[in-house]
């Protein structure tokens, strides 16, 4: 599994409020799509229309802190964000990426070293990520092999839909 | 082992430490109209089950835009009741409460139980002894349908309260001063465990002050032991400890924080996030537009009654709404019983049903450009309670109520003598 596109650099504390703010719930219920163009738009307007498949969001610390708000990461899969990238992660937005199979990183150093249009590779299995334009490498701690079933399989609902329950316990239901 | 280590390895049967990837059986699970819709989405369009599998401890709260404020959410309201009533999720519907209020209060959730609400400030529940963390629509959907969860279970920070609270200050100002010091990030990827002599003083309504604001230190979970405080008010209620563990052991922890909490004065979190904490000298005579009292946060009896104290016999500031909600119908009642409504609604309070609505900027009481509010909420992020332009300072319901009486940042202890 691997995702090579461009980054794009956001600082520390990107908030799911900023991914998609709250105001929208609303508007776009039962359509998922029709948030989409909303998606960081106080952050970096127009993303939605800017963004390429396989880009690599990369931000600092605490990303996706504050509401539960699961569209966050579900927005940024569906406008084709292929990973994200940053020094920590709200753990709520952890689980949620991971759920609906939206690679998540943890990494130290390419944070620091990213700028906007660099190429970014991703080896979600083997555990590297390379900045491939300022020819910087990292290693980063290997996803567990059921957490990484669950991005392989592009989400836990497709994982179960596929074998019948979860990766540590496929019994249930 | 700290006190969440514990009750998962008594869950699971095997002993577990922090980092570890458990699968657990969920206890209890819960969402609200907010992070329903897509629950009900994951089951019926994505997983396409169609009856209820383990949906017994399962439930839903009509909380956040309620009532309904628009046509949008009365139509996500009943997509929640015909969802609730085919899979057999027991729905607590518009005016019974907020879900971190109310599971507690009606005994859903009990000691030692693990449980999920897809609500981040579901620590909150943490006050009683149970391990409670909050997730996403996806994670609430498959606890619902299955009854099991991955969680990976959190380091344990210590955090020692040591003294008796000053008058005028509440276990909103400890937990804004923790969340002064240590920032909003401070215990991104922990848990929290209090301890220390002044629990003892600490009733399970200002107990769940502190368990809720830790969602705002970044907190994955917060825990209080059972003790002599819980086991009475678990007594008086008729419930029971649902899973016993050893309390009372201190263990396990990463990090301590020691709070002197008799040393604390009234404090905000004023703008643009909950870590800028001043004391409320720092601040004192910042006009306010709006004081609202209420919320998972400080919505309960106690929070009620020192406001009523404080605004007992006086007014609230001509040109200055005040809004108080109560954070569930019991609560309501009970505020009622005792006079508090009467006192409040004479001084000018406005009396709203039980809702999140002022809090999250969802309705009944938002904020235009260049207002300022006084809020007894969790998060004053620009735009929070309204306009992008308008300003909410956190506080405890003392000097929320000061304030209302002042239309401006007051210190509350001229009130309480």
């Amino acid at each position: 599994m691997i995702i090579r596109g461009k980054c794009w650099k956001l600082g520390d504390n990107i908030s799911t409020d900023h991914i998609i703010s709250g105001k929208y719930k609303f508007e776009a219920i039962n359509d998922i799509n029709k948030m989409a163009i909303h998606v960081l738009e106080d952050v970096i307007p127009g993303f939605y229309k800017l963004v390429s498949k396989g880009d690599v969001i990369v931000g600092g610390r605490n990303f996706g802190k504050g509401s539960s708000r699961e569209h966050a990461p579900r927005l940024l899969k569906l406008v084709g964000v292929g990973a994200v990238v940053a020094k920590s992660f709200a753990h709520i937005f952890y689980r949620n990426a991971v759920n609906i199979g939206l690679p998540v990183i943890v990494a130290k150093r390419i944070p620091d070293v990213s700028e906007t249009g660099d190429v970014i590779e991703i080896n979600v299995v083997e555990g590297y990520i390379k900045n491939v334009t300022k020819g910087v490498e990292e290693r980063f701690t290997p996803f567990p092999r059921e957490v990484l079933a669950i991005l392989e399989a592009g989400g836990v609902v497709e994982y179960i839909k596929r074998f019948g329950g979860l990766p540590w316990s496929r019994n249930i239901g | 082992m700290g006190l969440i280590e514990r009750i998962v390895s008594k869950a699971i049967g095997k002993n577990v430490s922090a980092g570890e990837i458990v699968v657990v059986n969920i206890d209890a699970v819960y969402a609200q109209d907010g992070t329903a819709p897509l629950v009900i989405d994951v089951v019926e369009k994505e997983l396409e089950l169609r009856k209820k599998i383990a949906a017994e401890r399962a439930y839903f709260f009509i909380d956040h835009s309620s009532p309904a404020p628009h046509v949008a959410a009365a139509t996500v309201h009943k997509e929640m009741r015909r969802f609730a009533k085919e899979y057999g999720v027991k729905l607590f519907d518009v005016g019974y409460g907020i879900s971190h209020q109310v599971v507690v209060e009606d005994g859903l959730v009990r000691p030692g139980m693990i449980v999920v609400g897809a609500d981040s400030h579901t620590p909150t529940i943490g006050a009683i002894g149970v391990y409670a963390t909050g997730v996403g629509s996806t994670d609430a959907a498959i606890a619902m349908m299955f009854g099991v969860l991955w969680l990976k279970i959190p380091e344990t920070v210590k955090v020692t309260l040591t003294g008796s609270l000053p008058k005028g200050v509440m276990s909103k100002d400890i937990a804004l001063n923790i969340i002064g010091s240590v920032k909003t990030d401070g215990m991104l990827g922990k848990a929290v465990e209090f301890r220390g002599d002044t629990l003892k003083e600490l009733s399970i309504d200002s107990r769940m002050t502190l368990t809720n604001m830790c969602t705002e230190m970044s907190a994955e979970s917060a825990i209080i032991p059972v003790d002599n405080v819980t086991r009475n008010w678990l007594a008086e209620r008729g419930y029971n400890v649902y899973r016993e563990v050893d309390w009372e052991k201190e263990d396990g922890y990463v990090d301590e924080i020691v709070v002197e909490v008799s040393k604390l004065e009234p404090l905000v979190a004023a703008p643009p996030d909950v870590d800028n904490v001043k004391s409320v000298a720092e601040v004192d005579g910042v006009e306010v537009d709006q004081v609202f009292i209420g919320s998972c946060t400080n919505g309960r009896l106690e929070d009620i009654e020192i406001a009523a104290r404080i605004l007992h016999g006086r007014r609230v500031k001509e040109g200055v709404r005040c809004i108080v909600s109560p954070a569930s119908r019991k609560v309501y009642l009970e505020a009622l019983r005792r006079g508090y409504i009467d006192v409040l609604a004479n001084a000018g309070c406005i009396i709203a049903p039980p809702t999140c609505g002022p809090c999250v900027g969802a309705h009944m009481g938002l904020l235009a450009a260049g207002e300022v509010a006084v809020a007894t909420t969790n998060r004053n992020f620009p735009g929070r309670m309204g306009h992008r332009d308008s300003k909410v300072y956190l506080s405890s319901p003392a000097v929320a109520a000061a304030t209302a009486i002042e239309g401006k940042i007051a210190d509350p202890r001229k009130y309480l003598l």
